[in-house]
């Protein structure tokens, strides 16, 4: 690629993202009422999302290969229970963190 | 960081309400600061017109930075982290170190950055790369839609606000727990928020492009800290919904239907292709228990 063609390649990839990030504001924008439907997805979509994204962090681990996904396994209960522990935010993710990098380098 | 007692002063300089000049209810109020209210207080008594002052309009920022700091630390370990490997993954590939800087800034989504470095590496098609951004950033939709009413009302920092939601900002600014009590004010509080987040990815780059080939310690495992991030605010929803153990279904459908929908797809689609299969379960399902979940809300507010 050219520089010019990698410019428009960045542009293009700014374009899209933009495109999503603003579009449900633009659809439904500050001068209507939501509609009752989209104020049920608000309040119930970021649960679920949560989820969405820790198995989106954890797609590429193998449960065949490798060290069969024992170290994300034991890392995330840890993380539980130091939240149902403390229910606190930095102390689960840094037992969580500690306890994977150790895993990851005995495995 | 500064003490909270220095905002609490600063808090008290902003004229009170109809009792302007130094009798505000203190008895022993340093002389500079009733020297600030009264240089503060309107001229017309009978007029309750009140121009908020620079000094409140300044502890105002910097509560809400307070508040918003604390609540990054997480963002900014895996930022740096992740900012970290982008950049040196752009330098390795051959691109000049402002690369990583520039994009990280303009473009801000880790996932979509990762794939550029392949895009840039291989031949021009924009077409491909505007639809690939718009696949991998189909997610940012449902944050969106999330955030619909929270960003309401957002003035000029909106669409600031807009154009930083990355997954890690949506998460911290939907899950925050901003106290009403204390002043804080949620617009400038997301905007700390989404401002400093972008910084650390910014500066994670940087020092990525710039230093990444000196870097020989084994830091293997840090980006974890991600992962643990979206597992304890998955937690605190989970735990905010109900802990009742008899009741996880009811109490846990949304949780539930995002895990188990979202691993579904990922058995089905496999790791490169399983998103938006994921978003389209999720949002189906969350459709079809519309009516039992509005149901069942309404008889919790009875109940109350």
């Amino acid at each position: 690629m050219t520089w010019q063609q990698q410019l428009i390649t960045i542009l293009v990839v700014i374009l899209g993202t933009v495109a999503t990030r603003f579009t449900p504001y633009l659809v439904f924008s500050e001068t209507r009422p939501i509609p009752p439907v989209i104020k049920y997805l608000g309040k119930v979509l970021a649960p679920a999302v949560f989820g969405l994204l820790v198995v989106y962090c954890l797609r590429n681990v193998s449960v065949t290969g490798g060290s069969h996904g024992v170290p994300e396994l034991v890392s995330l209960l840890v993380v539980t229970g130091l939240y149902a522990w403390k229910r606190d935010m930095l102390v689960p993710m840094a037992g969580g963190t500690l306890c994977y990098m150790v895993l990851i380098h005995l495995m | 960081m500064p003490s909270g007692g220095f905002f609490v002063r600063i808090v008290n300089v902003a004229p009170t309400r109809r009792t302007p000049g130094i009798h505000t209810g203190r008895k022993q109020l340093p002389k500079e600061y009733a020297r600030l209210n009264q240089a503060a207080a309107p001229v017309n008594e009978g007029n309750i017109v009140q121009a908020e002052s620079p000094q409140s309009r300044r502890s105002r920022i910097f509560t809400a930075l307070r508040w918003a700091v604390p609540n990054t630390i997480p963002v900014l370990t895996g930022y740096l982290f992740l900012g970290l490997t982008y950049g040196v993954l752009m330098t390795t590939h051959g691109f000049p170190f402002w690369l990583p800087i520039v994009t990280a800034l303009v473009i801000y989504t880790g996932s979509m950055e990762f794939l550029l470095v392949g895009i840039l590496s291989s031949s021009f098609n924009p077409l491909s790369a505007f639809l690939t951004a718009v696949v991998v950033g189909a997610r940012h939709l449902f944050y969106g839609i999330a955030m619909l009413g929270k960003y309401r009302n957002m003035g000029w920092k909106k669409a600031y606000l807009i154009y930083t939601t990355s997954d890690e900002t949506f998460s911290v600014n939907y899950s925050a727990h901003i106290p009403q009590d204390q002043h804080v004010d949620r617009g400038w509080f997301y905007l700390w928020v989404s401002f400093l987040d972008q910084m650390y990815w910014v500066v994670g780059s940087a020092a990525g492009g710039l230093f990444g080939s000196l870097i020989t310690v084994d830091v293997r495992g840090l980006d974890f800290v991600m992962t643990a991030m979206f597992m304890v605010i998955f937690l605190q929803q989970w735990f905010q919904d109900g802990t009742s153990p008899r009741r996880i279904l009811p109490d846990h459908v949304c949780e539930l239907i995002g895990v188990l929908g979202s691993l579904a797809a990922l058995l089905v689609f496999g790791p490169d292709r399983f998103m938006i299969p994921a978003m389209v379960i999720i949002l189906a399902a969350l459709l079809a228990i519309r009516r039992p979940w509005e149901r069942r809300g309404k008889n919790t507010e009875e109940k109350r």
